[in-house]
């Protein structure tokens, strides 16, 4: 097959989502200059694999490639990466313990939003941003890390708890 | 709905994606709780804190260059065209080298036969009938509904018989490709396993009966008589896939058709 056909149906289906690939590749590695190797490094495999590419979702294709991209780095990592370890048995779980002032975050708190999110262990940050960052349905989540649909429903739940408890216990922190 | 049911599906509903039914129903409980209004409305603030653009990260303009340019030197590699530019002077002696290699050697190098490529294709359709929940294009336990279904989508009559009595009930039939022609695939089960019989018409008059074989830890059994060929796949246990074969055997020598 003629390489330059296959780019220019590359170019339409893939290039469109390279912010949301991005995007993903940021919040996994928690870096810049990884973020982008990883990007690239996906880039390059998508292309390669194209024909396996049968229409369809586009952005979900391609976030699948890039998220198996940076578990394989995460993986080479791992001993890099700080793990938080987080006690959900010591952090209560009932909602109504929680300071409400912290659920409506003025602006400068925003950068707290992201520290705790990025405190998130792999598997909850993932669904959040692909969730609430990137809008994807569940349907869509559930292609991208392979996983059924009720999975991704429990597992965005108890990835949003987290991030609640995690957030509530910075805003302690810092007042 | 009570409040901590209507509490667990407040972030899907928050998602839209309830059926309409449970959304329906929490709607109604939103309109009569104080409590869980408020929480909802809590939970829609917090929501608010993603839609900012710095927690979206933008893939960088020269990053997005430099992409451009990795992929398009992938795809001239791909491109043929490349091949023929070299010049056949410098392809010469390397070429040359190989027909060497391939003249020394290629009395020892067999490819596989028609038989072995045969019975890989087998057991890839009996995987892939599996992986994609396509089993059956009629699911029936009636040997009288299967083998007039493929009247007209296959120019022969595959013999069809339930052995359920014998414990390997017939589960349904459907059509699929081997060797280069359509056949018919007849399914059976025994306990959690399920059986495929491939069967197409055969082309030699003499009777084949090989021995049973083993690949990716599924047994083949193949026969044929003088009308048709019979393969059998499963990764049932390979003395209860023989009985299997052999109850197939005889009600096909008893059967009229």
């Amino acid at each position: 097959m003629g390489g330059n056909d296959k780019l220019q149906r590359f170019e339409q289906a893939i290039m469109p989502h390279m912010d949301a690939a991005y995007n993903l590749a940021r919040w996994l590695t928690r870096n810049e200059q990884d973020a982008r190797d990883m990007v690239q490094e996906a880039y390059l495999r998508a292309f390669k694999f194209f024909d396996g590419f049968h229409g369809g979702d586009g952005r979900a294709w391609l976030l699948t490639t890039v998220r198996n991209t940076c578990y394989t780095w995460l993986e080479q990592n791992r001993r890099n990466r700080v793990t938080t370890s987080f006690d959900e048995e010591i952090h209560s779980t009932d909602e109504d313990s929680m300071n409400p002032s912290a659920l409506a975050l003025k602006s400068g708190d925003v950068e707290m939003l992201k520290e705790s999110l990025e405190d998130l262990p792999e598997e909850f940050r993932e669904v959040i941003v692909l969730r609430d960052l990137e809008e994807m349905s569940y349907k869509q989540i559930a292609e991208v890390i392979n996983v059924p649909l009720g999975t991704v429903m429990s597992r965005l739940a108890r990835a949003r708890g987290r991030l609640k408890r995690i957030l509530c216990s910075r805003v302690k922190d810092k007042s | 709905m009570d409040c901590s049911h209507a509490q667990s599906l407040l972030d899907t509903y928050l998602d839209n994606e309830l059926d309409p039914v449970r959304n329906l129903e929490i709607d109604e409980h939103l309109h009569g709780c104080a409590r869980c209004s408020q929480s909802y409305s809590e939970r829609q603030l917090f929501r608010q804190n993603f839609k900012t653009e710095s927690l979206y990260f933008k893939a960088p303009t020269d990053l997005q260059k430099r992409i451009e340019r990795s992929l398009r030197e992938a795809a001239r590699a791909e491109t043929p065209s490349r091949w023929f530019g070299l010049s056949w002077v410098k392809m010469a002696a390397p070429m040359a080298a190989a027909a060497l290699v391939m003249l020394t050697f290629l009395p020892f190098i067999r490819g596989p036969s028609p038989d072995e490529l045969l019975t890989q294709e087998v057991v890839a359709s009996h995987i892939r009938s599996l992986m994609v929940n396509h089993l059956a294009d009629v699911p029936s336990t009636d040997e009288h509904t299967v083998k007039p279904w493929f009247n007209g989508k296959i120019d022969f009559s595959p013999p069809v018989s339930d052995l359920a009595k014998e414990g390997f009930p017939l589960v349904g039939g459907r059509l699929d490709y081997l060797n280069d022609r359509p056949v018919a695939a007849l399914v059976y089960q025994r306990d959690k396993h399920v059986i495929n019989v491939f069967v197409w018409p055969s082309n030699q008059s003499a009777q084949i009966n090989a021995p049973i074989k083993t690949q990716q830890g599924y047994h083949v059994i193949r026969w044929a008589n003088a009308r048709m060929n019979f393969w059998v796949v499963s990764d049932l246990e390979a003395s209860q896939l023989a009985t299997f074969a052999d109850l197939l055997k005889s009600s096909v020598a008893t059967s009229p058709s």
